[in-house]
C-alpha cells in the first residue's frame, strides 16, 4: 500500500506547491458564482432559486479545470514510465492520483460552497443541501473526469476536448445533484421530491465511477504505452 | 565502494530471440537476438535512429513487441509478473517533479517500487552520486547534469536485477561518468544485468555489443521522408 500513498501524497503536493492548481479551482469557482448574479440581475428570489444549479455548474467546471494536466503532465517528464514500471497495479495508480486530485480541488470547493451561497441569497437548509450534495458528488465528477484524462494521454493536446468529452457523461451527476439539493432548497420552486432518492441515486453514480473510473482509466493508459 | 553484495545469487537469464519492434506498418529494430545472464552488460549501438531507445523500451515492455520473444528467467524472477517490475528504465525523461525537493521525488520512487527490495537509503543513493548536499533543494534548481544524477540515484533505492540505460552518460562530468562507472560495476558484481544505448564509450566494462543499423531502408518511412 505503500505506493498508493506515494502517488496520493505527491499529487497533494503537487497540487499544493507553486503551479499547482489546487487554489485556482477554489477561485474559478468563485468566479463563476461571482459573475451570474451579474448575469441575472439584482432578484433575491430567483437568484436562490437557481442557487443550487449554479454552485453545481461552478464545481463541474472547477473540477475539469486540472483534470487535463493530470496525466499528460506525468507522461511529459516520464513520471509515467516509472508508474508502468511500478508494482503497484495502473488501477490503484490511477484510483489514488484521483484521489488525491479530488482531495486537493475538490474538499476546497465543499469548504467555499457554503461561503459562496450567501452569494446567491441561499438560506441555511439549501447551503447545507448543496454543501452536502457536492460531498458526495463531486468524487463522480473526478473519476468521470479521470477517465478522459487518461485518454487525453495518448491525443496530446487536448485541454478542450477533455470537456467536450468528459461533460455529457456528468449530466447525470449534474442531475441528481441539483434535484437533491432543489429537495432542500425552500426557494426552488419545483414539486418537493423527497430529498433521499436523488441523494441516494448521486451516492450511487459516485460509488460506480469510483470502481469504474480507475479501471477504465488503466485500460486507456494501457492503450496509451507507446 | 563498500563490498559488493550478491543480492540475486541463482543463475538469472534474459534471453531476446528475433524481437522485431514496429510502429504502425513501419518496422523499427530487428530482428534481433542476444543472451544475457547474471553479472553481463551489453552495449546497444548504432547512430540516430536506429532504434537503441525503442529497444530499450520494449525490453522494460513499455512497448509492444511485434514478433519474437523475450524472456527473463531465474528462481528469483516470478513468471507471471510483468517483466517491467524485474527492470530499472533508465530513459530520457528523468521522470522528477519540479516543484518538489530530491528528496521528495525520492521518496516518492522508492515507496512506490516498494519497501519490500529496499536497497540503499535516499542519503546513501544521494551520497554515491555525490548530490547529498543538494536532499532539500527542488529539483527546478538542478542542472541538466545534476538532474540526471538524481534520476541515476533512483537506481540504487530498489533492488531490481536488470537495469535499462539510454543515453546514461549524456549531461555528466567526468567525475560523474566515473562513478557511474562504478554503480554499474556493482551492480554487475551482485549479480545484476545492464543493457545500455549510447554511441558514447560507457564508463565500466561493457561485455558485448550489439550493434543497430537503421531499418528504414525497406521500410515505408523511406518512402515517407524522400516523396
Amino acid at each position: 500500500m505503500s505506493g498508493f500513498n506515494a502517488i496520493l501524497s505527491q499529487s497533494l503536493k503537487l497540487a499544493w506547491r507553486v503551479g499547482g492548481g489546487a487554489l485556482l479551482g477554489l477561485l474559478f469557482f468563485l468566479a463563476v458564482v461571482i459573475i451570474m448574479p451579474f448575469a441575472v440581475g439584482p432578484d433575491l428570489k430567483l437568484l436562490a432559486r437557481i442557487g443550487p444549479a449554479i454552485l453545481w455548474i461552478g464545481a463541474l467546471l472547477a473540477t475539469l479545470l486540472g483534470l487535463d494536466r493530470l496525466f499528460q503532465a506525468d507522461l511529459e517528464d516520464g513520471t509515467l514510465d516509472i508508474l508502468y514500471l511500478s508494482p503497484l497495479p495502473l488501477e490503484l495508480a490511477v484510483l489514488a492520483k484521483g484521489l488525491g486530485h479530488w482531495i486537493a480541488t475538490g474538499v476546497p470547493l465543499i469548504i467555499g460552497a457554503p461561503v459562496f451561497s450567501l452569494f446567491l441569497n441561499l438560506d441555511g437548509t439549501a447551503i447545507a443541501g448543496v454543501t452536502l450534495t457536492l460531498l458526495v458528488g463531486t468524487p463522480a465528477l473526478v473519476f468521470i473526469g479521470i477517465v478522459g484524462s487518461t485518454l487525453m494521454v495518448a491525443l496530446q493536446r487536448g485541454g478542450m476536448l477533455l470537456s467536450i468529452l468528459v461533460l455529457p457523461l456528468t449530466i447525470p451527476v449534474l442531475i441528481f445533484g441539483v434535484s437533491a439539493a432543489n429537495a432542500l432548497n425552500s426557494a426552488s420552486a419545483t414539486i418537493s421530491t423527497p430529498f433521499s432518492t436523488p441523494f441516494l441515486v448521486l451516492c450511487a453514480l459516485s460509488l460506480i465511477s469510483l470502481v469504474v473510473g480507475p479501471v477504465a482509466g488503466a485500460a486507456a493508459l494501457r492503450l496509451a504505452r507507446d | 565502494m563498500p563490498e559488493p553484495e550478491l543480492y540475486w545469487t541463482f543463475a538469472m537469464h534474459l534471453s531476446v530471440t528475433d524481437v522485431v519492434l514496429a510502429r504502425g506498418e513501419r518496422r523499427i529494430v530487428g530482428p534481433v537476438s542476444f543472451d544475457l545472464s547474471e553479472g553481463q552488460s551489453l552495449a546497444v549501438r548504432g547512430p540516430n535512429g536506429a532504434g537503441k531507445s525503442t529497444l530499450l523500451r520494449a525490453l522494460a515492455g513499455l512497448l509492444p513487441v511485434e514478433s519474437g520473444t523475450i524472456e527473463l528467467a531465474g528462481p528469483d524472477i516470478d513468471e507471471d509478473a510483468p517483466r517491467g517490475e524485474y527492470c530499472h528504465y533508465f530513459g530520457h525523461l528523468d521522470g522528477l517533479k519540479s516543484a518538489l525537493s530530491v528528496e521528495e521525488n525520492l521518496r516518492f520512487f522508492k515507496q512506490l517500487y516498494g519497501t519490500g527490495s529496499s536497497l540503499l537509503s535516499i542519503e546513501e543513493a544521494l551520497h554515491k552520486v555525490a548530490l547529498a548536499h543538494t536532499s532539500s533543494l527542488p529539483v527546478a534548481y538542478l542542472s541538466a547534469g545534476m538532474r540526471k544524477r538524481v534520476a541515476l540515484a533512483r537506481l540504487l533505492l530498489n533492488k531490481r536485477p536488470l537495469w535499462l540505460l539510454d543515453e546514461p552518460t549524456s549531461a555528466l562530468d567526468t567525475a560523474s561518468q566515473e562513478r557511474l562507472g562504478a554503480m554499474m560495476q556493482a551492480h554487475l558484481d551482485s549479480g545484476g544485468m545492464i543493457i545500455a544505448a549510447t554511441h558514447l564509450p560507457l564508463p565500466g566494462r561493457m561485455e558485448t555489443v550489439l550493434n543497430l543499423e537503421p531499418a528504414m531502408a525497406d521500410s515505408r518511412l523511406a518512402e515517407e521522408v524522400w516523396l
